[in-house]
């Protein structure tokens, strides 16, 4: 079982690998429309230490969301989704591999590049370091949550905004606490109970997404 | 015993049996849900005293909050008969979770709207980011995205079940969001709203408020039968029990 785990994971992120500049664009993303805020609203620090944590929040969400396509939809048009699914390894593993190279390969950047977003930001240092921990926590059920949507709407022509319209309002609570702790360490305050809620989702998330998306696959791949 | 009830299940719930048996059901629960809509808006807007801080504007809670309740109950009605049509496989089910999603956003609208409206009068604007508006809000898009995703999968009963998936996805996460929204509020700027310490409520007021939860109820059964029916119908429109009602027509 473990063995499946690593084999598809290492599968995943070989792919990726070999279409490197794929891998770049959800990341060029965050970063764009980070900085389209300060020129569409203001430059000046205070402000837009003020609205930093939530810029970046809602930048990182919809560049995981752009990005979750990547996570079935090839495997779903060449047939290897299918054949996966024939195989004797339970579902769930194979999907949380799928969701971890999910993670590793657009999550992950985007918890490295973060800091400097919080510099073009003028956010504090101690809630540049909050911001790491806050996305670093987040990220991982964004992609779980996600992969939920995905599995669902996979083979739906077209369903882009769909996917965004079913996985949005499911993403609220991570933007609200993620943020929100975000905001509160650079008011210099404790953050341990934003971080705490951030983790607890993520058990959460880990223990009960791969179970429903292993469901929405069998259900998309029934028809 | 057990074998006994399922018998049962399957034939109450086939579509046929059902539209037969649900036809006078449906003109009961309209007459019960006028009758006691009516009495309770009587007793709501005519008999209920006035209120000491509000005035008569607080008369809207006796739509509101029903609606409100209403909003989150049919949720949950649909996630679990989605639950029902994916482990059971009960098209039944199914077709109520289906009928259901529109009535639940209409009164989740409702609920929304009621509320902006006493808003102003009582706030001073028509919409705060207070915690329970913002989640009845979340819970408004929850029904869109269920209608959305049924209506953009052409397989009628790969949308149910994928839908219902959905629904039960999003039940897991209603108490997440309405809790989170709340923490926000409290955490984000303490209470903007100015709220007053509630005092228990008059039995005056409680009756018609009571009374109206039940008539919405009603409501809502009468119009879930009809629309179920309507969607066995339509379901089954190639099936010999539908072309048999036609001919008889």
């Amino acid at each position: 079982m473990l063995k499946a785990y690593y084999h598809l994971l290492l599968r995943d992120l070989r792919l990726a690998l070999r279409n490197r500049h794929e891998l770049a664009n959800p990341l060029i993303f965050f970063v764009l429309v980070v900085t389209l805020f300060p020129l569409a609203v203001t430059p000046t620090p205070d402000a837009l230490r003020a609205m930093a944590p939530g810029v970046i929040w809602v930048s990182a969400l919809l560049a995981v969301l752009l990005s979750l396509d990547r996570l079935f939809k090839q495997d779903y048009d060449d047939g290897s989704l299918d054949q996966l699914m024939l195989s004797p390894n339970p579902l769930m593993i194979l999907v949380l591999a799928k969701v971890s190279a999910h993670w590793l390969l657009t999550g992950l950047p985007l918890v490295i590049i973060a800091p400097l977003l919080g510099l073009f930001m003028s956010l504090p240092t101690e809630a540049v370091s909050v911001l790491i921990y806050s996305l670093l926590l987040g990220t991982p059920v964004l992609s779980l949550v996600g992969a939920i949507g995905v599995s669902l709407t996979v083979a739906v022509n077209r369903g882009g905004v769909l996917l965004s319209l079913i996985i949005l309002p499911l993403y609220i609570p991570i933007l609200i606490f993620g943020a929100n702790a975000v905001d509160v360490a650079s008011d210099g305050l404790p953050v341990t109970g934003q971080l705490l809620f951030l983790g607890a989702v993520l058990a959460l998330a880990l223990s009960l997404a791969p179970l429903a998306t292993s469901v929405a696959l069998r259900i998309t791949a029934a028809r | 015993m057990i074998k006994a009830i399922w018998n049962w299940i399957q034939r109450f719930s086939s579509p046929k049996y059902f539209y037969s048996m649900s036809a006078p059901l449906v003109t009961w629960f309209s007459i019960a849900a006028l009758l006691t809509g009516l009495y309770g808006l009587y007793l709501g807007l005519f008999v209920a005293p006035t209120d000491y801080q509000q005035g008569e504007s607080y008369r809207i809670i006796f739509i509101h909050v029903p609606a409100a309740w209403m909003s989150l109950f049919i949720y949950m009605v649909m996630a679990i008969s989605s639950g029902i049509g994916i482990i059971w496989q009960i098209r039944l089910a199914d077709m109520v979770a289906a009928a259901s999603a529109p009535i639940g956003a209409s009164f989740t609208f409702l609920a929304l709207v009621t509320g902006a409206l006493w808003g102003k009068p009582m706030w001073g604007a028509y919409w705060v980011w207070d915690a329970r508006l913002t989640s009845e809000l979340i819970l408004l898009f929850l029904y869109f995205g269920y209608m959305a995703l049924q209506s953009a999968i052409e397989d009628q009963r790969s949308a149910d079940k994928a839908s219902g998936l959905l629904a039960i996805v999003g039940v897991v996460n209603i108490p997440i969001i309405h809790y989170s929204v709340e923490w926000w509020n409290t955490l984000h700027q303490g209470a903007t709203v100015a709220k007053f310490d509630k005092p228990s409520m008059h039995i005056d007021m409680l009756i018609p408020l009571l009374l109206m939860a039940v008539a919405f109820k009603l409501f809502y059964a009468a119009v879930v039968l009809v629309r179920t029916r309507n969607e066995a119908l339509y379901r089954d429109r190639n099936r010999r029990w539908v072309r048999e009602l036609i001919e008889r027509l």
